[in-house]
């Protein structure tokens, strides 16, 4: 096994519409287990910016604690990133969204981050619809602890070490779903021709972007009897629709039979396009993804692909009314009032 | 009895029921004063309760411009049934007790050392106001009316606050007007005035200004350029934020777009408040929170990752009685040592001890670019007393040729001219580093933020020796410090007494009175007041001189005292406690009386005249 990444490229490899390779996009070499989810996810944010031709410092990661929150030291090495505190990287990224909105802010996140002790700040900054991709890294257990049950552990699931999960499992998805989130989607690590473009359809979706990616730790959680397991989740995987995501200057040009497609234009410009595998289901109405969602769990099963997206979406900048540009980028001049209207000020103070 | 003139010294009570829109016409009654040149000083003691419960507020006035808390009451103006026992008790041997005697006075409440003025305020108000809202409020303005015939504020004083306050509610003035005029009349028709007590037109204030701290702390962010203000409300700091917001939508807005230059963030929760302010700092706006003690507990964490990842913040703590939930409406300095060393780990913070509104000012726009400078949290250490009451102060100060400093930034160009970069390699020998803000540049610069350890490049390790290199780096930032926080404050060019005394904040009120009553008794001490946390050599120095410093402070375990010993290795005997944590504003008499307990040799004081 060996450390160092190796940095020689074929010539011949294809740069992107900027002139950037697929490897500036890459991080260091991962620390984590062999055939952990997490690095398959890691491979489809590093293909997902460079199809997207993203300049690499124009992204800032961001994660909390956990092995998941590990994973920005693995993709995007040119970025700025921040591995925060445990639970708290929704409020990082808010502070830093607000301070700069003019960057693309890739949240990383674990279900014991997210789900037990990053609740709150999660629930709260999907509330804001602030502007940024939320991807929950999910494996049901806490693995740098060594595979306890985390609080999206499905109940009846057993462990590794043979015991049965009593509780009732927090469903993220159905959760974001409930509270507004403007964009909501499932996938499995093992599913890069999905998640690639739903990395890329949240990445241009302006606001709150939830990724729910069931990714089965390798080490603790893959064993038989497990719902988060490789198998299980392979067996179980129900998509709504196959997505690709059409940038704003190419045509739609894959044809899928008539009344099976549907899109979904963005603020961008760009369009997502869906096939659908349900006939029922409307991307833009949170009633029928509840209802798709429900259902597919009464069968058992796990319903993938992107499951609710709100065109109409308005970010906390929108929100809160802030200028246009970044307001890290306010001189002096433009924040200081000076001495004279402080003169009346105190004036006013007499 | 026989009473003795006393002009323009005095403390004046009014006790009210909270939510009966007594504040404002109190606010009325001090500005008068202010506006009559006498060095004045409000405090408001309220209960944490939104309407019902007993309210008081204390105003002392002094032309010597002594404004610390001072015990026994003058003048009670009461106007609460619920407190009237208590009240009347609270008024010191020949002082006046104020009262509505529209309901008529329990003969057992009657002392016969204090004098009753009784006032039939609400039967004045219900005889001349229809509406019962109306009846309650004027009749506090009927009690202001009173007063001015008893203790000699000029009526047209009081009516120009009227004019202005209701400028825009131009209705509102005549039954105003009405009201003091009843509350006058009556005095005139009923009782010899003025009182013995009573006020003269001075010329003392100058360009004072009578302003609350926190208003001032929300300007001062205002003045340093903070463009994201996170927080989660909690007494007494929530006015900081509001000040804030109240200067940003005057003078934030864009004028093209109508847009904000600004976001005020209400966080969930005071985790989520700091963490907002160190993701914003962290790509390059300034920004703050405002909190207290409980909030700074919730923060601990987060204040910890900053200090490690030498992330600039500034966090404003406006201090109250604490531990546990406490008493959140009253004033203590109970946070020093959960503020010094916040967090787990080792850890020290910078604080700032501000003790007028404009040091408030001056020292939250100076946190901003401490915290830029020495990228590292910069707690600035207001209390409730200073925040929460207005206090007569120096006018707030921003010099023309003042600029931000932002400390060491790298821009595009700084990056194309290094090699390798390495965000936390300390290249002027100064234990600061050069960090970058995400963006800057597209191939250089960038690196990975983490509350872990790591080298001079960013890179994660677990080397014990890069460890050891990078936290005796991050104290060597402290000494830095030294010369960038605000130096202390002498009293006297030359030390002259074996003994000393030190404080900080709000208790320099009353210790700088204590100073001066030890004085007349020919008792002379030094003094020194302390504004930053490091202490630098002025510290060391003025301890050192002295054989014994009594450290004054508002809490109960001598936090300041503790940090002094354990920061300076001061040998704990030589530092005297003197305290006072019952929730109140420290006294100078509490002081003194300290102090002169603790001086059994008069001898040891070279200026004693024996």
């Amino acid at each position: 096994m060996t450390f160092i990444k190796p940095k020689f490229r074929h010539p011949l490899l294809p740069k992107n519409k900027i002139g950037y390779y697929k490897a500036d996009y890459e991080g260091a070499i991962s620390t984590l287990c062999a055939g952990c989810g997490h690095d398959s996810i890691s491979g489809a944010i590093v293909q997902a910016c460079f199809e997207l031709s993203i300049e690499p410092h124009k992204i800032a990661k961001v994660s909390g604690i956990g092995c998941s929150s590990k994973t920005p030291t693995y993709f995007l090495g040119k970025s700025h990133g921040f591995n925060s505190v445990h639970g708290r990287m929704p409020s990082i990224t808010t502070g830093a969204n607000m301070a700069n909105r003019d960057l693309i802010y890739l949240g990383v996140s674990g279900d014991g981050d997210t789900a037990s002790i990053g609740m709150g700040q999660f629930v709260h900054v999907i509330r804001r619809n602030l502007n940024m991709v939320y991807i929950v890294m999910n494996n049901g257990c806490y693995g740098l602890t060594k595979g306890q049950d985390s609080a999206t552990a499905d109940f009846g699931s057993i462990s590794k070490a043979g015991s049965i999960n009593p509780f009732e499992a927090i469903d993220l998805v159905g959760l974001s779903l409930e509270l507004g989130a403007t964009f909501v989607a499932r996938s499995f690590s093992g599913d890069k021709t999905q998640l690639v473009p739903l990395i890329k359809a949240a990445i241009s979706h302006p606001g709150f972007a939830f990724l729910d990616v069931l990714s089965p730790c390798v080490t603790f959680n893959n064993n038989k009897g497990s719902t988060k397991s490789y198998d299980f989740v392979r067996d179980h995987m129900e998509a709504t629709a196959t997505i690709d995501l059409v940038p704003e200057e190419e045509e739609i040009t894959v044809a899928y039979p008539e009344g099976s497609t549907t899109s979904v234009s963005l603020h961008d410009g760009s369009t997502i396009q869906l096939q659908k595998l349900a006939p029922d289901w409307n991307p833009t109405d949170r009633r029928s993804a509840f209802n798709n969602l429900q259902s597919a769990k009464a069968k058992g099963e796990i319903l993938t692909g992107l499951l609710y997206i709100n065109p109409e979406s308005q970010d906390m900048h929108e929100l809160v009314e802030t200028v246009p540009s970044p307001l890290n980028s306010l001189q002096e001049k433009d924040l200081c009032p000076g001495p004279e209207a402080l003169d009346k000020i105190n004036d006013s103070f007499r | 009895m026989h009473q003795v003139s006393i002009v323009n010294d005095m403390v004046i009570r009014f006790a009210n029921v909270n939510g009966t829109g007594s504040a404002s016409a109190n606010n009325m009654f001090s500005k008068a004063i202010f506006r009559m040149g006498i060095p004045v000083s409000p405090k408001n003691i309220f209960p944490s309760n939104i309407q019902g419960l007993p309210t008081w507020y204390e105003v002392r006035i002094n032309e010597n411009g002594y404004l610390g808390r001072r015990d026994g009451i003058d003048l009670l103006v009461g106007v609460n049934a619920q407190t009237q026992a208590r009240d009347i008790q609270d008024v010191k041997p020949g002082g006046y007790f104020v009262y509505d005697s529209t309901k008529k006075l329990h003969q057992e409440y009657i002392r016969d050392d204090i004098h009753y003025l009784g006032i039939p305020m609400m039967e004045l108000s219900m005889q001349h106001f229809d509406h019962p809202r109306q009846q309650q409020l004027f009749k506090n303005v009927i009690y202001v009316g009173a007063l001015a015939a008893l203790i000699n504020i000029d009526l047209e004083v009081l009516k120009q606050i009227i004019r202005e306050q209701f400028g825009k509610k131009e209705k509102l003035i005549p039954p105003n007007f009405k009201s003091l005029e009843l509350g006058y009349q009556y005095v005139l028709d009923h009782y010899e005035y003025p009182l013995n007590i009573h006020l003269e037109r001075r010329d003392k204030i100058g360009d004072k200004i009578m302003i609350e701290g926190n208003m001032a702390t929300g300007l001062g962010a205002i003045y340093a350029g903070a463009t994201v203000a996170a927080w989660y409300p909690i007494t007494p700091s929530t006015s900081v934020v509001k000040g804030f917001e109240t200067y940003a939508k005057k003078l934030r807005i864009d004028p093209e777009t109508g847009k904000k230059k600004y976001a005020i963030l209400q966080a969930e929760d005071e985790l989520a408040a700091i963490g907002m302010v160190i993701g914003a700092t962290w790509n390059g706006a300034r920004s703050f929170t405002a909190t207290s003690g409980p909030g700074v507990s919730l923060m601990s964490e987060f204040i910890g990752l900053a200090y490690f990842a030498e992330i600039p913040v500034v966090l404003v703590n406006v201090q109250r009685g604490g531990p546990s939930t406490g008493m959140p409406t009253r004033t203590q300095q109970p946070d020093i040592l959960s503020s010094a060393y916040a967090s787990h780990g080792d850890t020290k913070h910078i604080l700032l001890f501000p003790s007028t509104p404009a040091e408030c000012f001056e020292m939250t726009a100076d946190a901003f670019d401490l915290a830029d400078r020495l990228q590292t949290p910069i707690i600035v250490m207001s209390d409730l007393d200073l925040g929460m009451n207005s206090h007569l102060s120096p006018p707030l100060v921003w010099d023309e040729k003042r600029t931000y400093d932002r400390g060491k930034v790298l821009n595009a160009d700084d990056l194309d001219q290094i090699e390798k970069y390495g965000r936390y390699l300390d290249v002027d020998d100064d234990g600061i580093c050069y960090r970058t803000i995400p963006g800057t540049h597209p191939t250089k610069g960038s690196f990975f933020t983490r509350g872990t350890s790591r080298d001079e490049y960013a890179k994660y390790t677990e080397d014990g020796a890069v460890y050891v290199r990078i936290v005796d780096r991050i104290l060597k930032k402290w000494e830095t410090a030294k010369k960038y926080v605000p130096t202390p404050e002498m009293y006297q060019e030359q030390n002259s007494s074996t003994d000393g005394i030190l404080f900080f904040g709000t208790t320099t009120y009353a210790a700088l009175e204590a100073m001066d009553l030890l004085k007349q008794q020919g008792i002379n001490l030094d003094a020194i007041r302390i504004k930053a946390l490091p202490f630098n050599q002025h510290v060391v120095d003025f301890v050192k001189a002295h054989k014994r410093v009594f450290v004054i402070e508002q809490n109960r375990d001598g936090q300041f005292r503790s940090l002094l010993v354990n920061e300076l290795e001061i040998p704990p005997a030589q530092l005297v406690p003197v305290l006072n944590y019952d929730g109140m504003p420290i006294t100078a008499d509490a002081i003194m009386q300290k102090i002169l307990s603790n001086l059994p040799e008069p001898a040891n004081h070279k200026s004693k005249v024996l």
